[in-house]
């Protein structure tokens, strides 16, 4: 298989991991891959998330390049890079708001973009699409609340018609999850009528409302003005301290990447170039590149 | 030449009831084209955006008199059944106007952010969820400024029937002109009929469009003459 070779010359990621002892997020082995073409199923070690040559190309332009890597439950994962390296676009595969050109994704052990049929992989129907997607919550640069609805029907909305559950019990959830986020009081505000900062913390109170096992996280706080960035990611910290959610992040907030962070991926060219622990990362990066980005950011 | 008796007024007025019934029925039915051909031309599979956008083009371009007596001449000899004129007057007006309403539908739909789409599917709502709880209500709003034109088009485009001798308004101008041989102040009267009746539908758009705006927490347009505000103190007396 083609796959496998190619598999051998491009692992950065996965060399990385065992070089750097590091078992956390953001690790994979050739072997388990393989094991995976082999079979046709998705052989899952408890990770959550899991990227099999993964290729993305917009055009001529190779966003991503077959890569690897995986997340384990629970572990917060930032990803960092240029722009123009694929961070995002890592996110937008995972939220299925675009789809690979190869490879496989897997979440909570399902295919994400593919169906088995017969034994082999087909692309996959909306309905099971929809269904794998519901393990996952995004939260976006620029808010995207649904300005027709009141804040708390901009969180009680996918509940009801997306889980089924009954409007009470959807209505109890937003609020207590507005009150979460400090918002408690302005239920009934259109979101025309809140601050940048409020309207992000409504974001991550709707995405949570979900019950999502991932929250990827869109460099949530560039859109916002400065002194409303602080306290969106004291949220964002404080959720990660406090629940056992997933987090995928791509942001410039290094200071909140070294804090929340259990793995930092440097990604370049669609490739992932190193990777680890943050008080590495961040102290002692090994990469050239990775070192020219830090001093550029820090 | 002879005076206007009442009796003929009344035609006048029975004439401006079968214009509001044809601009009622056409606009309904103009309407569910417009949703729907406007909708289909934004769908994923290229066959429905085909078929959609045929519809368009042919109705769009095709004159809404000759559809009309196609529909009432030409359609029985296939069928073997006449509509009765003012049928088949609605029947043309609501295909064309709804052609011409499909592209106001499509391009206020194509309109809503992106990124409330995305957010939509990161929520895991069906396309057809989507469209009915999040792009439709943002989208109406904006579609009602330029249906309101089109509407006031088609209030005076039914004028077209009285070619095929439906008893609207300018069916009964021309009955009374014949009777009496004054144009001047029939063909002023209906003038002003027609323009009144196209500032009530005006009226009636504005407040909807105001009403949509207020429900998803826009703020309200501009009025076209400022209110006089109600605080301040009347001098000289309140108008009305």
């Amino acid at each position: 298989m083609s796959a496998d070779s190619t598999l051998s010359k491009k692992s950065p990621p996965i060399a990385g991991t065992a070089s750097s002892g590091e078992t956390a997020a953001g690790s994979a082995t050739a072997q388990e891959t393989t094991a995976q073409e082999t079979t046709g199923a998705p052989v899952t070690q408890g990770e959550l998330i899991r990227f099999d040559h993964v290729t993305k190309r917009f055009g001529e332009n190779t966003v991503l390049d077959s890569l690897d890597f995986r997340v384990f439950p629970g572990k917060h994962v930032t990803l960092i890079g240029p722009s123009g390296s694929g961070k995002t676009t890592i996110l937008r595969l995972l939220m299925t708001l675009l789809k690979p050109d190869e490879g496989t994704i897997t979440v909570g052990g399902e295919y994400l973009n593919h169906e088995k049929k017969n034994g082999r992989l087909v692309p996959a129907s909306e309905k099971h699409i929809r269904e794998v997607r519901k393990n996952i919550g995004m939260v976006f640069q620029q808010f995207n609340l649904f300005p027709n609805m009141k804040v708390l029907r901009n969180v009680t909305e996918a509940p009801v018609q997306v889980l089924g559950l009954s409007r009470d019990e959807a209505d109890e959830r937003a609020r207590e999850l507005l009150e979460l986020v400090g918002l408690g009081d302005r239920c009934d505000a259109y979101p025309s009528q809140l601050s940048g900062g409020q309207q992000q913390r409504v974001a991550i109170a709707r995405a949570l409302a979900m019950r999502p096992k991932v929250l990827l996280l869109d460099e949530v706080t560039s859109a916002l003005d400065p002194e409303l960035v602080q306290g969106v990611l004291d949220l964002l910290r404080d959720i990660a301290h406090t629940t056992d959610v997933t987090m995928l992040c791509v942001t410039h907030e290094m200071g909140f990447a070294r804090d929340v962070s259990d793995c930092v991926m440097m990604f370049d060219q669609g490739k992932v170039i190193e990777f680890g622990h943050p008080d590495k990362m961040f102290s002692d990066p090994e990469n050239e590149r990775t070192k020219e980005f830090l001093s550029a950011v820090l | 030449m002879s005076e206007i008796s009442p009796g003929l007024w009344e035609l006048l007025l029975k004439g401006v009831w079968i214009t509001v019934q044809l601009t009622v029925y056409s606009a309904a039915l103009g309407a569910a084209v417009a949703f729907g051909v406007g909708l289909a031309r934004a769908h994923r599979l290229w066959i429905v955006r085909f078929v959609a956008g045929t519809y368009f083009e042919v109705f769009r371009g095709t004159s809404a008199l000759i559809l009309m007596f196609w529909i009432f001449f030409v359609l029985p000899l296939g069928f073997g059944w006449q509509l009765v004129p003012m049928w088949a007057a609605v029947l043309a007006l609501g295909l064309t106007y709804g052609a011409y309403g499909s592209e106001v539908v499509r391009g206020a739909v194509a309109a809503v952010a992106k990124g409330q789409r995305e957010a939509g599917i990161a929520l895991s709502f069906t396309p057809a969820q989507q469209l009915r709880k999040i792009v439709l209500p943002q989208a109406w709003p904006e579609m009602i400024p330029p249906f309101n034109n089109l509407l006031v088009e088609l209030l005076k485009g039914t004028a077209l029937v009285s070619i095929m001798g439906v008893a609207d308004i300018a069916f009964g101008a021309s009955l009374v002109r014949n009777a009496t041989g004054q144009s001047a102040p029939v063909y002023t009267v209906i003038l002003l009929m027609y323009f009144v009746l196209a500032a009530v539908l005006t009226r009636g758009m504005r407040v909807l469009e105001r009403r949509a705006k207020a429900g998803i927490g826009q703020k309200q347009p501009e009025r076209t003459f400022p209110r006089r505000s109600r605080e301040r103190v009347p001098v000289g007396g309140e108008s009305r």
